[in-house]
């Protein structure tokens, strides 16, 4: 047999309801076990994201989150625990995930993303799943998708609903949506917005759903697409998007060259800030 | 089985169960080219009809199964797809 990369017996046990799908099979599990994914916030997204695709076993996870875990967080943060407050994000994500499958090579970034360190800490993953809870970091993880040719699976919610899509290098961004971020002081910052604890459980999933499909090449990806969530009437609509030709980060003639730190909103508070 | 000119490799699966006898084969015949063919024996009784089943599912062309002793049955597959 000409198979350099058996599956251990383990690895045969734990990825068996994968490998029996049609759509996945064992060639399908070694490219998960191959992807390289940086989720960004082991927060409200990041956790059912990470853990998902921490059980899928995708080969490499990196985690950035410079934050500490707050007792208001475990409302939807289920990465966390009681025991975890007060403790790193990353450290008590790592532990979560650890234990939910130790095939998974975890890489822990505790800085915060600036325009400094993005470009190096994005370079060594195919796949970023922005699960932020802030417009800066949204539009920092944009761009430097954007330049770095990164697939971007975005997820964002606020109050009862939730924005899902996923943008592919060279077929439109964030910014095509949403141009610029709104100013400062106009939307409810995270500290002040309240946000139904199992809505990040779902669209995070959904995040989680499309980088799989993203790595397996499989299904109708939500590239192109914005999906559209809201938790009280329970809907799902899906709505077309388009590549700006005009966006100022991927359009034909960019203006945005170089990457912008946008004015932390949050820190306008006189609080302890979570995002 | 007189009629199957060779086979291109074997599996014993002798003491897996469901869903790993399938599981192990699948894996096995990913392994092969198309038009190659798979032997696999099993020794736990639904597997030789879930196997099979399984297989044909996924398009793979089953060629024979059969008892070969008391306990084991063998299930030979060719790689359709
Ligand atoms: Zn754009």
């Amino acid at each position: 047999m000409i198979n350099t990369k058996r599956f251990t017996e383990e690895q045969v046990k734990r990825y068996s309801r994968h490998i029996i799908l049609p759509q996945v099979g064992g060639k399908g599990q070694k490219k998960l076990l191959e992807a390289k994914m940086l989720l960004v916030g082991a927060g409200g997204l990041g956790s059912p994201a990470a853990m998902y695709l921490a059980a899928a076993g995708v080969g490499k996870l990196g985690i950035v989150d410079f934050d500490r875990v707050d007792l208001s967080n475990l409302q939807r943060q289920i990465l966390h625990g009681q025991s975890d407050v007060g403790r790193r994000k990353t450290v008590s994500a790592a532990e979560t995930l650890c234990e939910i499958n130790p095939d998974v090579e975890l890489v822990l970034h505790e800085d915060r993303l600036t325009s400094d360190n993005i470009m190096d800490i994005i370079h060594e993953y195919d796949i970023v799943v922005d699960g932020c809870d802030n417009f800066p970091t949204r539009y920092l993880v944009n761009d430097a998708c954007v330049l770095a040719g990164k697939a971007n699976v975005h997820g964002s919610i606020f109050l009862f609903e939730g924005q899902i899509s996923v943008f592919l290098p060279g077929q439109g961004c964030y910014r095509c949506l949403f141009p610029e971020p709104p100013p400062p002081g106009a939307v409810p910052s995270c500290q002040e917005a309240g946000v139904l604890g199992v809505l990040p459980g779902i669209v995070g999933t959904i995040q989680a759903a499309e980088a799989i499909k993203l790595v397996l090449e499989i299904g109708i990806s939500l590239n192109g697409h914005l999906m559209l969530f809201d938790a009280l009437d329970m809907s799902f609509q899906k709505v077309k998007l388009r590549r700006n030709p005009s966006c100022a980060i991927c359009g034909d003639s960019p203006t945005i060259k170089e990457l912008i730190d946008y004015e932390e909103f949050c820190s306008l508070l006189a609080v302890p800030r979570e995002c | 089985m007189a009629e199957i000119a060779r086979v291109d490799a074997e599996l014993d699966l002798k003491g897996e169960i469901c869903p790993y006898t399938f599981v192990k084969s699948k894996l096995e015949l990913e392994e092969l080219e198309l038009g190659q063919v798979l032997r696999v024996v099993v020794n736990h009784r639904p597997a030789v009809e879930n196997v099979p089943r399984s297989m044909k599912n996924e398009g793979q062309e089953v060629l024979g199964v059969e008892q070969v002793n008391d306990t084991d049955w063998e299930i030979i597959i060719r790689k359709a797809v």
